[in-house]
């Protein structure tokens, strides 16, 4: 059992929400994750899926520039992408984007990378026997990728993507550094403001946000098992 | 004062924008006319660091630096946007525009006068060493074969280091591990920035700050983008007018007494008219 001291430790760092607006301001900021993770994730899953059939075309110049594209977005820090769409293109070009715009930009760009990279691998997964039989009962190209292809890539890919989401939506954490005041931002804000005050609360804020990264995470979770389900049964 | 990873990630992209760096002809930021004319002056504070700049639990930005940054919008006859910043982040935001102004307890140094234009100082800093009430150290030589906490990458570091080499450091990554060390008796003292072991050593019975002011005096200044005199001139004769009326003394009410306690000295932190 907890100690009554134990309780009132907590209850203290958890009252810094009940202080002015703060659990609203959390609430508000989850809400601008939120936004930007979504915006990016839905271009993100239309222009892979474009980005990652580019890839599967059997042309050499394609395909080398596909890949120098994939590889640069995999391997530069999400950080200095970011950097380079805020801060970058002011420099150069002087063209200034708002801290938002640069975030979708950047986490779009990326989404499309790995998601393409995604779409391809499941698509060169499909055996090539599930194109001759195809073929062989008659059915056009056209016909082979709707009824054959399509939905046995569609099935290996929602557990991937879903990685990818949840990944992306942990990642905007880092837009703070180009000045867009996201959950874990307003987190900090409200630790510094109550840091001489209630010093304990850090652990309350963050748990709080733990929760709510959680909750968000986990609605696409529960989306994807329901998805794989429906496809089982279909 | 901190360094961290984030400004050696910042100085390589820095770097990396550099290499592309065809034709970014600097325009020199806004003159003071044309912030008139566009209703608004845009404004970088810090969002959580209090008291200088932060955002209190109803969502309004408050503080020391705040004050100072509301005057300035009433004076040019605007309306204030503030934009949130890093403390990495300070010198890129003005070389790229983002805003006019960065007031966010900007400390003047030589490297970063090469590439932002500093006013009149409006606030002075200096090392603060804080050590418990029962061996209260006064004179940075009594801490000589004895171990000082400090933070890693702060100015107390090198201070300790260049000056004192007998003195043993301990050194902690984050701020909360160093008061957490000290509470803990695992060193003598605990040396950083006098506002930061001054605000810490009221909350903490027990402690006190026995020297306010080591090494040298470092100043805060508001800082424009290179080259905007317009700017820069507006706000050294603002700040001069100021002081006249000993304005940042009343900030220092409204915003640091009630950090500091009753029996702080203001003018160990203000500078008031831009005079040290």
């Amino acid at each position: 059992m907890l100690s009554s001291e134990a309780i009132d430790a907590i209850s203290k760092a958890f009252s810094v929400f009940f202080m002015g607006r703060n659990f609203i301001r959390l609430v508000l900021g989850l809400l601008v994750t939120i936004q930007i993770a979504a915006i990016s994730v839905l271009l993100s899953l239309f222009f892979g899926t474009l980005f990652g059939m580019l890839m599967t075309v059997k042309n050499r110049f394609i395909k080398a520039i596909c890949k120098i594209y994939l590889e640069f977005m995999r391997i530069m820090p999400q950080l200095v992408l970011l950097f380079m769409a805020y801060y970058g293109l002011t420099r150069t070009f002087g063209i200034s984007l708002s801290g938002e715009a640069a975030s979708v930009l950047v986490f779009t760009m990326w989404g499309t990378a790995e998601m393409g990279d995604l779409v391809r691998g499941a698509l060169q997964s499909v055996p090539a026997h599930q194109y001759d039989s195809g073929k062989a009962i008659g059915l056009s190209d056209k016909q082979i990728f709707h009824y054959i292809i399509l939905p046995q890539t569609l099935r290996r890919l929602v557990p991937l993507s879903m990685n990818l989401v949840t990944r992306m939506i942990k990642t905007t954490s880092l837009v703070v550094f180009v000045g867009v005041i996201e959950v874990v931002k307003i987190g900090q804000q409200i630790i510094e403001g109550n840091r001489l005050t209630v010093p304990t609360c850090s652990i309350a804020v963050y748990a709080v946000i733990f929760f709510m990264y959680f909750f968000v995470c986990w609605i696409f979770s529960l989306m994807a098992s329901i998805i794989e389900k429906r496809q089982k049964e279909a | 004062m901190r360094k961290s990873t984030m400004v050696k990630l910042l100085a390589a992209f820095i770097a990396l924008t550099a290499v592309f760096n065809v034709s970014a002809a600097p325009k020199a930021g806004r003159t003071v006319e044309q912030i008139k004319k566009s209703k608004t002056v845009r404004i970088a504070v810090f969002s959580d660091k209090k008291p200088f700049g932060y955002v209190d639990e109803n969502g309004v930005y408050q503080g020391y630096d705040v004050y100072f940054a509301e005057r300035i919008a009433k004076d040019l006859g605007v309306k204030v946007k503030y934009v949130p910043v890093e403390p990495a982040a300070r010198v890129e935001v003005l070389e790229t525009n983002k805003v006019d102004i960065v007031l966010a307890n900007f400390t003047k140094t030589p490297e970063r006068a090469e590439k932002v234009d500093f006013a009149l100082p409006y606030m002075k800093v200096a090392l603060g060493v804080v050590s418990p009430d029962k061996a209260l150290i006064t004179k940075p030589e009594q801490l000589n074969g004895k171990t000082l906490i400090i933070a890693k990458g702060t100015t107390a570091e090198t201070f300790f280091t260049e000056n004192y080499p007998q003195v043993k450091l301990l050194k902690f990554d984050l701020y909360a591990d160093t008061y957490k060390a000290l509470l803990d008796g695992r060193g003598d003292a605990f040396s950083t920035d006098n506002t930061e072991v001054l605000a810490w050593a009221i909350e903490n019975p027990g402690f006190t700050v026995g020297i306010d002011s080591l090494g040298s005096l470092d100043t805060i200044n508001p800082a424009v983008k290179k080259g905007n005199t317009d700017l820069l001139n507006w706000l050294n004769a603002e700040i001069e007018a100021l002081g006249k009326e000993n304005f940042f003394h009343a900030d220092y009410e409204a915003t640091l007494r009630a950090v500091y306690g009753k029996e702080s000295d203001a003018d160990a932190l203000v500078v008031e008219g831009g005079k040290l």
